[in-house]
């Protein structure tokens, strides 16, 4: 899995959002341009317009997973509609490699989508009369493969997500999770840059919801894709993104790492959904290790700076002396206390120290 | 004051009630005043009509015509020369399957001349026998559904043949063959376009609702003006019958594909095209094929009334034997009408019902056996034929087309019991009929005469103000004000009394039974499935017992149209009383309600706008039966659109009818719609 470095790092903007504004209703465009750009949604609500998506401006670099993160009504699932055209937004530019997508004409939006978009939905919206495979294939098929090619790759595709056997199957037949890789492996299939996915395990039971996150971050793990993922749970969001975006009323509170998000919540809207986060499951070493002081003695443990706390922390809180905190290059970046790493697990948590 | 206001709707309807009965009676009639009778200022109106549509059909754009006959060109109208090549393709079509099913020559005679027919005695196309035709709607029963529906199917068309109305009955069907598709595809095609664009939903919604609520009568008269007489004109007032619930379904269950699977469609990259046919109508499926089996019913439900205009089948068959008083022919046609009816609804359910299934691993003969099938009843099917010509050589050829009334008939024994009611029951049933007829109807008739136009207008946009609100009183208004100018007024009061009055009784029951059975499942079921039978039967059919009954008088009418629209009502009722939530019966118990507590108080409140739906739907059913009934004689709208058919000024008269007649239905559906539409949305129901 990718790391979480600073957006700096990266060289490209693979999706790029220039104030994008969504509001929905009669004449919102006209209202728009004469209030400037500032929007204040009860004003608007009270002229008869909804505002989805507020003055947002974001970019999304090669291979990263952005998690936009909100409650209902949030407009996080409208800025992905604006982003994947599927709505057009009101005002702002929207770029995808450098192409402004507002300007693209029918034509090339279908292109677009046919050789680098994937996007995967909350409730599957799979072909109720075609098989699994023929789902998967469709894609391929709507773009003028011919149909051994598509189904070759189709049936690739069925391995990639583990449901073997079950090609034939048509989605009324399969359970909620296996309709869902169903709904994945079509997204996939056309090979794309860019990967949507609206909300995709909200549907599906916490069990299968756990199991549906590891296969997600397997197959992230093995494509790389450039990802957009919308989601209402926050510890979902928590465990898949590299960066998350909280979205409030059309607009983006905090946009960070989950670590930075954990430790310093921009707002008090952010910090409330913080509150209960266990830490030792969200922070990585080196958000808190100390800079590397020459005159300590290192104990012999070494532990990599990406780790997340809570998989090393039994070994850490095991030794006496620091712990050594490492880089990829097995160089020492760092020192880890085990007093760190107990106030990091229990610490400015008064408030339910009963119940821990 | 605060009575008043909780019971605002109660004292406002006396106040109106009030008011109407004040105006009853200060009103005198007399026809100079127009508080009583309106002056009839669109009295031209039929006329304009006419003259419009002769106009179109004779004067318009004369265009030169190559005739073959004089060899030479002719000036001829475009727009008649159109209605005449339409009506010529729906003839050789409707030809063409008719000769598949039963043989004949006209096809190749289209193609070649009589000369080619008469030099080769061999061009003449052999008709299907009958077992192949059984065979295959066996197959067809068995391929949708299984067993059940192959058995029915195999009973059904066996029934036909052995009962000798093969021959009209496949007249019937090739009629419904090439009117059902025809129909299909316009509604498909009208329902996507509506889809497309809200214009075009928002115009074509009140077509389709006078479409709808228009007597089938009156479309005749204006097909035969436009396209002649005979199967193609029968097939083509049929169509624009049909069409409209198919319209109403396409849009609906593309309406209802859900919004994940278009964004999925276009998300993979479709086009317009793609998404439509691909994505969008696939998944739509079975609510268009529900759509497609409406059209079907819509189409058995015209062949009898298609007759009057030249629809050759069992339709004519059973007009001449109920014109001529045969009662028993016309029960047996009647059953041949039921039985094919029956069928068809069955199968275009299964088909709407079934789901897709998978082949493509399957080898050929899997995959193909039905169509194999098929082919192997037709071998046998044609051996066994030309077996039975060796065997019947003097005669009739039993194995390959049973003749008309040369079959088995039941017709004597029907007209023996017909005979025997009415040797029996004659003085019951004249009692009563006198009892109807002199106490009631008659009475009713007269009050609803008595009414002063002025009061009319107060009563019934009073109450659509009060139960629907000021929009609905305004359209009740103008439903009103159309009637009330032309010079239908008083027939269109005679209609209204009688409708009013099968409404009124076919509510009672259908409530009353509807509630009874609501409270056991079984009954639910079983009632619902009688529903579903009666609702199958064409409306004529409904006319053969009480004619056979009371013969020809007014009370046939009504006794038809509150047998007929009873379904509606006792349906509804079922249907809403068993949707009330199991959680609130519980709670019911819980509080401690006896049975009849927990009906009154819980059950009929949440289930009223449904039942109101039903009721609305009685109030069409019956409007329908009673202008249906104007062929056994009635004085009121029907009898007049009835002998528009047969008068060349018809067109506008029959059309100015019909909106009379539908906007009497819309007046009504209006006020109903909206009060249930609204309790149902302070109810929080869907």
């Amino acid at each position: 899995m990718s790391s979480p470095e600073s957006p700096a790092g990266r060289e490209q903007a693979i999706i790029r959002c220039e104030s994008v504004y969504k509001i929905f209703g009669h004449n919102a465009g006209h209202l728009l341009r004469t209030s400037h750009g500032v929007v204040d949604s009860k004003k608007f609500l009270e002229a008869g317009l909804v505002v989805g998506v507020n003055d947002v401006s974001l970019e999304v670099y090669e291979g990263e997973l952005l998690v936009i993160m909100g409650l209902s009504g949030s407009g996080k699932s409208t800025l992905l509609r604006c982003i994947s055209r599927l709505t057009d937004a009101t005002a702002g530019k929207i770029f995808v490699e450098g192409l402004d997508l507002l300007t693209l004409n029918h034509r090339q939006l279908i292109e677009l989508r046919r050789n680098k978009m994937g996007m995967v939905f909350q409730n599957f919206g799979l072909l109720p009369h075609k098989t699994v495979l023929e789902n998967i294939a469709f894609p391929l098929q709507v773009k003028g493969n011919s149909t051994r090619d598509s189904v070759r790759r189709a049936m690739e595709m069925v391995h990639l997500v583990g449901l073997d056997g079950r090609e034939n199957y048509f989605p009324r037949e399969l359970s909620g999770g296996q309709q869902q890789r169903v709904g994945i492996a079509r997204s996939l299939a056309v090979e794309p840059d860019i990967w949507f996915l609206d909300e995709p395990f909200s549907a599906l039971d916490p069990l299968i919801r756990k199991e549906m996150q590891d296969e997600f971050l397997r197959l992230q793990g093995v494509l790389g894709k450039t990802i957009l993922f919308v989601t209402h749970d926050f510890d979902e969001a928590l465990r898949l993104a590299d960066r998350i975006a909280i979205m409030k009323d059309g607009v983006v509170e905090q946009l960070d790492t989950p670590a930075n998000i954990v430790l310093n919540p921009a707002t008090e809207y952010v910090r409330r959904f913080t509150e209960d986060v266990p830490r030792e499951k969200v922070l990585r070493v080196e958000s808190v290790m100390d800079p590397l002081d020459e005159s300590e003695t290192l104990g012999d443990l070494k532990v990599p700076k990406d780790a997340i706390i809570e998989s090393v922390a039994e070994e850490i809180l095991g030794q006496e002396r620091p712990v050594a905190v490492v880089d990829s290059d097995d160089v020492v970046v760092g020192t880890l206390h085990s007093s760190h790493v107990l106030r990091v697990l229990f610490g400015g948590r008064s408030g339910q120290a009963g119940q821990s | 004051m605060g009575f008043l206001t909780r019971h605002l709707k109660i004292v406002q309807f006396a106040v109106l009630l009030a008011a109407f009965f004040l105006l009853c009676l200060v009103i005198s009639p007399s026809e100079s005043n127009y508080l009583w009778r309106l002056p009839p200022l669109l009295q031209q109106l039929p006329s304009l009509i006419n003259d419009s549509v002769r106009y179109l059909m004779f004067d318009w754009m004369p265009v030169k015509v190559y005739d073959p006959v004089i060899e030479d060109y002719e000036e001829k109208p475009l727009f008649r020369e159109m209605t005449r090549a339409v009506s010529g393709a729906f003839l050789l079509v409707i030809n063409f399957v008719r000769e598949i099913f039963l043989g004949g020559n006209k096809t190749v005679v289209a193609f070649t001349s009589w000369d080619f027919i008469n030099e080769h005695p061999w061009a003449r196309w052999p008709a299907l026998p009958w077992t192949v035709i059984t065979g295959w709607a066996i197959i067809l029963g068995y391929k949708l559904q299984g067993r059940g529906l192959a058995l029915l199917a195999g009973v059904c068309t066996t029934f036909i043949a052995v009962f000798g109305q093969w021959k009209p009955s496949m007249e019937t069907l090739s009629f419904v063959l090439i009117a059902a598709p025809v129909s299909v595809v316009l509604g498909l095609v009208l329902g996507i376009w509506a889809y497309k664009s809200r214009i075009v939903e928002t115009t074509l919604n009140p077509l389709l609702n006078v479409a709808q609520t228009m007597p089938h009568y009156s479309y005749l008269v204006p097909v035969i003006v436009l396209f002649g007489v005979g199967d193609h004109a029968a097939a083509i007032a049929t169509i624009v019958f049909a069409t409209p619930p198919m319209v109403r379904l396409t849009l609906l269950g593309l309406k209802k594909v859900p919004a994940d699977v278009v964004d999925s469609g276009m998300m993979s990259g479709c086009n317009a095209l793609q998404l439509m046919f691909r994505v969008l109508i696939p998944t739509a499926r079975r609510d268009i094929l529900i759509g497609v089996n409406q059209v079907v019913m819509q189409c058995l439900a015209m062949t009898v009334i298609a007759a009057f205009i030249g629809a050759q089948g069992l339709g004519s068959n059973l007009m001449i034997a109920l014109n001529s008083l045969r009662v028993g022919t016309g029960i047996e046609i009647g059953v041949c009408i039921v039985l094919i009816a029956v069928v068809l609804d069955k199968m275009s359910l299964a088909w709407a019902n079934k789901q897709t299934d998978y082949f493509v691993d399957l080898p050929f003969v899997q995959r193909n056996r039905y169509g194999l099938l098929a082919l192997a009843v037709f071998l046998a099917g044609s051996v066994l034929a030309y077996i039975g010509s060796l065997l019947f050589r003097d005669g009739f050829n039993y194995l390959y087309i049973i003749p008309h009334n040369k079959g088995i008939t039941t017709a004597p024994f029907w007209q023996v019991t017909v005979d025997w009611i009415w040797d029996t029951f004659f003085y019951t049933l004249k009692n009563f009929n006198e009892f109807l007829i002199t106490s009631i109807l008659v009475p009713m008739k007269d009050m609803y005469l008595g009414m002063p136009v002025a009061a009319t207008f107060l009563l019934m946009m009073g109450t659509g103000y009060i139960l629907a609100g000021l929009r609905s009183a305004l359209m009740i208004g103008g439903f009103l004000l159309f009637i009330a100018l032309s010079e239908y007024w008083d027939r269109a009061l005679i209609t209204a009394y009688m409708a009013s009055f099968s409404v009124v009784v076919s509510a009672f029951i259908g409530i009353t039974l509807g509630s009874l059975c609501a409270q056991s499942v079984v009954a639910s079921r079983v009632i619902l499935l009688v529903c579903d039978f009666l609702q199958t039967f064409p409306s004529f059919i409904y006319l053969i017992p009480v004619i056979m009954l009371f013969g020809i008088t007014d009370t046939s009418v009504i006794i038809a149209s509150i047998v007929y629209a009873t379904v509606p009502a006792t349906r509804y009722t079922v249907e809403g009383l068993r949707s009330v939530p199991p959680v609130l019966h519980d709670a019911g118990s819980m509080l401690g309600v006896s049975r009849l507590q927990r009906w009154i108080s819980i059950e009929l409140p949440l289930a009223f706008p449904h039942i109101m739906l039903g009721v609305n739907q009685t109030v069409i059913f019956a409007l329908f039966m009673v202008i249906i009934g104007a062929f056994i004689g009635t004085t009121d709208l029907g009898q007049l659109i009835l002998k528009a058919i047969s008068d060349p000024q018809g067109t506008g008269i029959g059309l100015t009818l019909g909106l009379c007649v539908a906007f009497i239905g819309l007046a009504v559906d209006q006020i109903i719609r909206t009060w249930a539409n609204e309790r149902k949305k302070a109810l929080d129901l869907n």
